[in-house]
């Protein structure tokens, strides 16, 4: 006869997740968040480059990362804008510019920024690698337009802008391809720029080497990234609202894989008896 | 309790409602919701593109071409071309972007095939050189440090570093049976792998619980202002 477990409706196993995640959102519980050394160097390499310098950020998502992408942008923008960098953010996802603009335009407002003077949204661009490989022969080659439809050459930012000469960092804000792989491949690579990245929890496993060749100098992965990043910088953001919610459905999810190999293995042991 | 009054908050937040309702059991509001994604999905991207690649990159360019100006104000003429001011010849890529349609025209469908040809060979050129030089030798560069680096924490970490690295490439080497050393390696390999993969389910797991908490802060924080 089947364990019970067996036989259990996942809908149940939906409705316990749906509870731990909606009860910390609801009543906080305060966890400890300790920062890693991959978020710390994210945040140094931030606070290392000279103030006033431009900055090159590439928001490379769309709304389906927003709960873990837009915390570590919002807070970047805060930290560079603090430091009276200018930015220069491009999208190369067709469903983010929209999204990337109001994040860029809310911060930069909180900041006090100009738009066209201490940053500007160059929008989004077709072409994924290709968009890189142009924007090393002139950023407005390939961006002739901002989002906003203004001539980008005649912005008073892209004065001082040509090329990827022109960045002491590439901030790469990214939820897959294209995205930071990419950024590291066609442009780190090739033009030596220091280089820091945000990404997806998803897909965090795959920039750890680049973090261990020194291609990445701080690498935020997903949600937890994003709430260590705030604790460095004392923000409060929706990314550490979350990390209660977060840290009780992994318990949950641990206690499920937990269960389900007891499960099995009590029945195979039954079977061999 | 204050319920958000923006049009765009109700929205969202009711067809959030009705993708989760998938949950419970399919049912026709979240095929409504599902429907109504991609169909605003594949419009929106249409006219994205139209408006932020062919316009400013194409149409634009190609028209201060005709009347033989270009990005370098100095120089005149329509074919006065130089690095990132290329005036009538992105008309190139213009009649390339045309012939993709030709498709849709069963007996001249195959002058896509030139357009598709140039695609997949630029690609392949960027991918290939973007790789060796970011990946390839980069990694292997990367890969070589001194095992005793005087610092025990950072020694250990060099030589876990390695011996995953060398087992986990033995497990991939399959010119000859995984018998006796090259067994054990590749095992030992497998174990790397193993921890790897748990690692990226974890990683997984946290990703897809992040979209929950997303939604529900959104329905919490925006629709119904609580907190």
């Amino acid at each position: 006869m089947p364990h019970w477990m067996e036989r259990l409706d996942r809908r149940w196993i939906f409705l316990v997740m749906g509870l731990l995640v909606l009860l910390p959102l609801l009543f906080p519980l305060a966890l400890p968040l300790v920062v890693s050394p991959r978020v710390q160097g994210f945040h140094d390499t931030v606070a290392k480059i000279p103030d006033g310098s431009t900055v090159l950020m590439s928001c490379d998502y769309d709304p389906g990362a927003i709960p873990e992408l837009v915390p570590m942008t919002q807070t970047a923008l805060r930290q560079l804008f603090d430091k009276n960098c200018k930015v220069v953010v491009t999208c190369l996802w067709n469903g983010g510019p929209g999204l990337v603009d109001n994040v860029v335009r809310s911060i930069a407002a909180e900041k006090g920024k100009q738009d066209g003077v201490d940053f500007v949204d160059l929008g989004f661009k077709e072409g994924r690698e290709a968009v890189m490989v142009v924007m090393g022969q002139g950023i407005a080659n390939a961006f002739p337009r901002d989002y906003q439809g203004k001539d980008t050459r005649s912005l008073p930012i892209m004065k001082t802008v040509r090329d990827y000469s022109s960045f002491p960092l590439l901030v790469s804000i990214s939820a897959g391809y294209p995205g930071t792989k990419e950024w590291v491949q066609q442009v780190q690579a090739r033009f030596h720029i220091t280089m820091v990245a945000g990404v997806t929890a998803v897909s965090a496993p795959e920039y750890y080497p680049y973090l261990q060749s020194g291609q990445l100098q701080g690498l935020l992965g997903g949600m937890a990234g994003a709430a260590e990043y705030e604790k460095v910088r004392n923000e409060k953001g929706s990314a550490t609202r979350g990390m209660d919610a977060q840290s009780m459905a992994h318990v949950f999810v641990a206690f499920c894989i937990l269960a389900g190999n007891w499960v099995q293995w009590s029945k195979r042991k039954k079977e061999k008896a | 309790m204050n319920l958000g009054s923006d049009l765009s908050i109700w929205i969202a937040a009711l067809l959030t409602l009705c993708i989760f309702s998938f949950l419970y059991r399919d049912n026709p509001l979240y095929k409504f919701a599902e429907h109504l994604f991609v169909g605003v999905s594949a419009g929106y991207y249409i006219v994205l593109n139209f408006w932020t690649v062919i316009i400013p990159n194409m149409w634009v360019p190609l028209e201060r071409a005709f009347e033989g100006r270009g990005v370098n104000a100095a120089r005149t003429g329509a074919f006065a071309v130089e690095l990132g001011d290329y005036r009538i010849w992105l008309a190139v890529p213009g009649i390339l972007g045309v012939l993709l349609f030709t498709r849709l025209f069963g007996r001249i469908g195959w002058l896509s095939r030139w357009s598709l040809a140039v695609i997949i060979g630029v690609y392949a050129g960027i991918k290939t050189t973007g790789f060796a030089q970011g990946d390839f030798v980069a990694q292997v560069q990367g890969s070589l440090i001194p095992l005793w680096t005087g610092n025990i924490v950072s020694s250990l970490n060099a030589i876990v570093l390695t011996v995953g690295l060398v087992t986990s490439l033995l497990f991939f080497f399959y010119s000859r049976e995984h018998k006796g050393a090259l067994g054990m390696a590749s095992r030992i390999g497998v174990y790397f792998l193993m921890v790897g993969f748990g690692a990226g389910y974890g990683y997984t797991v946290m990703s897809r619980v992040s979209l929950l908490i997303g939604r529900l802060q959104f329905l919490l924080e925006k629709w119904l202002q609580i907190g």
